[in-house]
């Protein structure tokens, strides 16, 4: 697994349902692999935060993002996809 | 493989980008031109032209892949050139206007929006090429869009050039002149320098220095947004608490740029320069230095207390960016230009932040007097005095310091001039009414200072 392929998936809006359904569903038809998943709900608010594996997906990352901003839209949340070096180059030394 | 990342390490980088305006503010390429020399004027530029367009034609591309990817915004991809007084075969005012217009015209080819480097390093004093080049700047940053100008006048080492300290103020009110019809910005587009750096990603200060190599990416990060957020909500620690979490913002700040930098250099197959850990403004809300000197507890920027606010926030981003990469820039620290940012324009209207406080608080910031619009009668000798202030606060104290002013043209104090995008708008601001002129007149080199004999 390359690591250089891992990318973090947020999800931040107000919770209802369907929410998860609706960006796992994008993730799985492009073929990326979800590596973990975790998710608050503070209140009403849902945070979301998804590791996914892009080695095997069929779409490249410019059109996986289009996608996951197309199903946010739809259902209300707001979704962001980062390669994952951004997250550990920051914080880590 | 674990997954190592805290959930809350990720939202804070996500809430620094979306909410903070943390951005990458620039990637510079700085490209050598020296080896563009030629016979004529004319061969001199198209060479220019071809060397800029070849090196810079996928700067852009790689930019926007960059932000894509780590989906951090990066705001301006710009070219910084050798100065080119150095480029050998032009030495008269059509050949410099010559290759303004061929840099300018690359740099549209390419899709940057500033391209710097049209410079002369005079600090000990200037060649006749370097004369005319000076001679030639008015005109160039009339004439062309992108193109900026910079002119280092002093340094620790040789003192001051006052003749080139006289002849820049004259050049200052003469680009105000030719720019009369656009708020005089041909004076934003130009800076005047002590220890002027040679890696500065920053326009419109930016060249290619000669101790460069060929071509190098440097880059420019800047998030006062994200420092200001972290500050606020500290009201009521003390200083080292205070200045150790500027520290850490700092840190991670830099961390993002010398991310992109290295991906930048990577991709481009160019050697990798420096990260400027840079507070740079913008006129955008919440993305104000003055707004962070205020959460430490000052009810306006500019009041007393400001300079000792000012110099423990330059300090602290230095310390949080010296550990997060081993390129640091040179120019690393607060940026106080007036007309882009919010709160300084605040402070100036309000009449808490006046030319001097500003003077005193650039002994202290990362450059110094920036984008500040004066009176458009202000007398050549009393610009020229302004920048001759600036230099001895460089010289004597080993740092950096630039002069940016805009005499704007037909404008008088409390009037405003307003350039749009990055570059602002700027309360027309009050200065000495008592002149400089036998001062400036003498002429001359003010001798290094006993720093310079440092070996």
């Amino acid at each position: 697994m390359g690591k250089d392929n891992r990318i973090i998936v947020t999800v931040v809006g107000t919770d209802r349902t369907g929410i998860i359904a609706g960006v796992t569903t994008v993730l799985a038809e492009a073929n990326a692999n979800i590596l973990d998943i975790s998710q608050t709900v503070l209140q009403e608010f849902l945070t979301m935060i998804l590791v996914v594996d892009l080695d095997n997906c069929n779409l490249d990352f410019e059109e996986l993002k289009q996608k996951l901003t197309e199903v946010g839209d739809r259902i209300g949340v707001q979704i962001t996809a980062q390669h994952e070096s951004v997250f550990k180059y920051m914080h880590r030394i | 493989m674990p997954i190592t990342i805290h959930p809350n390490e990720i939202l804070e980088t996500i809430r620094m980008v979306q909410a903070e305006n943390l951005d990458i503010r620039t990637i510079t390429m700085g490209i050598s031109l020296r080896n563009c020399a030629a016979e004529s004027g004319k061969r001199v530029a198209d060479k220019v032209y071809e060397r800029i367009v070849s090196k810079a034609e996928r700067l852009v591309a790689v930019g926007e892949e960059i932000q894509q990817q780590f989906g951090v915004p990066i705001i301006n991809k710009r070219i910084s050139v050798t100065p080119v007084s150095l480029v050998g075969g032009i030495n008269t005012h059509k050949d410099f206007l010559l290759v303004a217009r061929a840099m300018d015209k690359a740099a549209a080819e390419v899709g940057v929006n500033f391209i710097g480097g049209f410079s002369a390093l005079v600090h000990k004093g200037a060649t006749p090429e370097e004369e005319v080049l000076m001679r030639s700047i008015p005109e160039a940053l009339a004439e062309t869009e992108r193109v900026c100008s910079s002119v280092n006048i002093a340094s620790t080492k040789a003192g001051i050039n006052m003749d080139a300290v006289a002849f820049m103020g004259k050049v200052i009110k003469d680009a105000a002149y030719m720019t009369r019809d656009r708020d005089s910005i041909g004076c934003a587009k130009l800076v005047v320098f002590c220890n002027v750096p040679e890696d500065n990603p920053f326009m419109a200060g930016a060249f290619h220095g000669v101790g460069e190599p060929d071509v190098v990416i440097n880059v420019g990060v800047s998030g006062p947004g994200v420092v200001l957020r972290a500050v606020e909500k500290l009201p009521n620690v003390d200083f080292g608490t205070l200045a150790e979490t500027v520290k850490k913002t700092a840190f991670k700040i830099t961390r993002m740029g010398e991310l992109v930098g290295r991906t930048a250099s990577e991709k481009l197959n160019v050697p990798f320069g420096i990260v400027d850990l840079s507070l740079a403004p913008t006129p955008a809300p919440g993305d104000s230095v003055a707004q962070i000197l205020e959460a430490f507890g000052l009810e306006r920027c500019g009041t007393h207390g400001t300079t000792a606010a000012l110099a423990m926030l330059n300090d602290a981003v230095k310390k949080g960016g010296s550990m997060a990469s081993s390129y640091v820039g040179g120019l690393s620290g607060a940026f106080i230009p007036v007309s882009e940012d919010a709160g300084m324009i605040r402070s100036v209207e309000d009449g808490a932040l006046s030319i001097d406080k500003l003077e005193a608080m650039t002994c202290v910031c990362s450059v110094g007097l920036d984008m500040i619009a004066v009176p458009g009668d202000t007398p050549v000798e009393t610009l020229s005095a302004i920048i001759a202030d600036e230099a001895a606060i460089g010289m004597i104290n080993g740092k950096t310091t630039a002069v940016r002013v805009i005499p704007a043209w037909g404008k008088t104090t409390g009037d405003h001039v307003n350039f749009g995008g990055l570059l602002g708008s700027a309360p027309v601001m009050k200065l000495n009414q008592y002149g400089s002129t036998a001062f400036v007149k003498r002429g001359g080199r003010i001798p290094a200072p006993i720093q310079a004999l440092t070996n």
